[in-house]
């Protein structure tokens, strides 16, 4: 096996009492697709906002390229290279979809905010840059045709998009879906599985996510790491973990839809 | 006041591009400040109108750094209290140090910047009425500051500061000693207005720069700017700072007018009206506070012909501007905009 990407080390996080992730280890390999399944309140986006720098583990790291990125601010976080979106939908509200991906190309800055009041070369390069570049990412995720809309008119499915979008303009090597089939039928969700397999294919990012879809999920996954009240219980191919006993109790013993096999 | 109005009042990013009509409004303006208006005074004799107008045009300035606090999400109630740091650096200088004016006027808006960053480290991190309530007490800080502090001279102030001298580049005269003029009412209108278009210039740039979108995706969602990669702590205490920076250099200019400075130059009131004209004009318009504190000010020295009736009519007319237009008087235009 290549040297992983992503390595998750005994993470634990506890918010007083309560313990949302206890001892959780997986490594992530490069230009994988992996992903975190369990329950609700199983401590899933816990996981993903201490990958992103969002929280800090109470024990425990997460490195990144062998280097720890846990205790680190998010935007120096993103910075290196590994970006979240969010579970609750975000964007820019009062912005165009256009605008948003183009305000999402910061890290991609070359010149400085001076240049950039002073319409300095370098900066007035920079901007015809992020303007393609979001152009770009906006045909790939299919959005053309609302370019041009205000975020804050967008129906459900196409926030999950645009939030991806503006993950994706970041020009990130890991990139953290937090459930980004939420309020998507099927056929959309067919189409966001197909697309994020060819982020992986062609731009050859590495993908974690968090669904709750088990079909899109079985289907998009390489290797899938199922948490239960915290705790990792199985982690494996998507074969490996449909016959897991200990992930159809977990699924059985919740209210949660069935594991969808 | 809450999060949501400010988040409605934001302006499009069209505003980049100096289309025609931009450039003629632009020249109509610089028009109107620097010619008519002199013009007009000339004619009627209403030589009190120049200090209305430049403290207008020094307001508005204040008020400008007032909006781009606005414009990251925050309400700014203390801006007061910089232009009173801003007067205070101006006076010393010059009086204890022989600093020229020309010179303390920077040195006044980069003081009260560092002080800003002192004091908007811990603070910018409060949002909502908590970051609006630690402002409001700012004001009262400073002014109990300097009553008690020996530099300020307690509350007996600085007095008889020298109006400001002559500006020469290499033995070249730009501005003459003021002192000398016939007519230093003229030249301090030219002053503050002359402050007041390079500040708003200096504003609109920063709006439709990356510094401005960087700023409204602060506004719009914490959160997900430092996802992006925005290291949003230091993007709040930056345009913190240039708004203190406008309020230093707004004060520094009020107290060569007076030539004295006291304790309670700038209040609370201060504070509250540099506020209050931003969201008169609009707090999603760059041109927006500029506009407010014209209309705030000049409306009020106006109403004084309706003598015991003045304040009345004035709070009437603040309220049903307020809840006719609750994005200010400019979004006028955008409505008119929309219909098109
Ligand atoms: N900031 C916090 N403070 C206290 N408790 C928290 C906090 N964040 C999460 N929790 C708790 O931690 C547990 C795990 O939450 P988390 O959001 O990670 O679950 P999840 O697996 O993402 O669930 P879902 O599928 O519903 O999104 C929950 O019990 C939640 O209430
Ligand atoms: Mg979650």
């Amino acid at each position: 096996m290549t040297a992983p990407i992503l390595q998750i080390k005994g993470v634990t996080k506890r918010f007083g009492g309560l313990t949302a992730n206890s001892d959780i280890s997986f490594d992530v390999a490069p230009r994988e697709i992996l992903s975190v399944i369990g329950p609700n309140g199983a401590g899933k986006s816990t996981l993903f906002k201490q990958i992103a720098g969002f929280i800090n583990p109470t024990v425990g790291e997460v490195l990144f390229k062998g280097d720890r990125i846990s205790g680190l601010p998010p935007h120096k976080v993103a910075r290196l290279g590994v970006v979240r979106t969010f579970q609750e939908t975000t964007i820019f509200r009062s912005m165009t979809v256009r605008e948003n991906v183009i305000v999402a190309h910061h890290l991609r800055s070359k010149a400085s905010l001076l240049g950039f009041f002073f319409g300095s070369g370098q900066a007035r390069a920079d901007e015809a840059d992020f303007a393609r570049s979001a152009d770009d990412i906006i045909d790939f995720l299919g959005l053309q045709s609302i370019r041009n809309e205000m975020a804050s008119n967008l129906p459900q499915g196409h926030l999950r998009a645009l939030g991806m979008a503006i993950g994706l303009a970041t020009h990130p090597e890991v990139i953290l879906l937090d459930e980004p089939f939420a309020g998507m039928n099927h056929d959309e969700t067919m189409r966001m599985v197909a697309l994020v397999r060819r982020l992986r294919d062609e731009r050859g990012l590495t993908v974690l996510l968090v669904e709750h879809d088990m079909p899109a999920v079985m289907k998009i996954s390489d290797r899938i790491v199922c948490i239960n009240f915290g705790e990792k219980i199985a982690e494996g191919t998507p074969s490996e973990i449909q016959a897991n006993p200990r992930v159809i109790e977990a699924y059985l013993g919740s209210e949660d839809a069935a594991i969808g096999m | 006041m809450n999060a949501q109005t400010i988040q409605t009042a934001t302006p499009k990013a069209k505003g980049a591009i100096m289309t025609p009509v931009r450039l003629i409004g632009v020249g109509a303006y610089l028009l109107g400040v620097f010619a008519l208006v002199p013009l007009f005074i000339a004619v009627t004799g209403r030589w009190d109108f120049y200090y209305t107008l430049t403290s207008v045009a020094l307001l508005s300035v204040g008020a400008a750094g007032v909006w781009l606090t606005f414009y990251i999400g925050r309400i700014n109630i203390g801006q007061g209290a910089y232009a009173l740091v801003g007067g205070y650096v101006s006076a010393i200088l010059v009086v204890k140090a022989g600093f020229s004016f020309w010179a303390t006027l920077p040195l006044a808006g980069i003081a009260c910047a560092i002080v800003s960053v002192v004091i908007g480290l811990p603070i910018l991190r409060l949002r909502g009425v908590y970051f609006a309530m630690v402002t409001l007490v700012l004001t009262e800080v400073a002014r109990l500051s300097a009553l008690a502090l020996p530099v300020t001279n307690g509350a007996k102030g600085i007095t008889s500061i020298p109006l400001p001298g002559e500006l020469a580049v290499f033995g070249l005269t730009i501005i003459p000693d003021f002192a000398t003029l016939a007519n230093p009412k003229l030249a301090f209108y030219l002053m503050a207005a002359a402050l007041m278009v390079v500040t708003y210039f200096v504003l609109w740039r920063i709006v439709n720069s990356r510094l401005g979108h960087l700023c409204r995706s602060l506004q719009q969602n914490e959160e997900l700017a430092s996802s992006i990669g925005v290291n949003t702590a230091m993007l709040r205490v930056l345009a913190y700072s240039i708004s203190s920076f406008f309020g230093g250099i707004a004060g520094a200019v009020f107290v060569a007018i007076s030539q004295s400075i006291y304790p309670s130059s700038f209040v609370v009131t201060d504070s509250v009206n540099f506020m209050l004209y931003c969201f008169l004009g609009g707090l999603g318009y760059v041109f927006g506070p500029m506009l407010g504190t014209l209309l705030l000010y000049f409306g009020w020295d106006l109403l004084s012909i309706a003598k015991q009736y003045q304040l009345l009519i004035y709070s009437g007319s603040m309220i049903a501007l307020m809840l006719l237009l609750p994005n200010g008087i400019l979004s006028l235009l955008d409505k008119k905009e929309n219909r098109q």
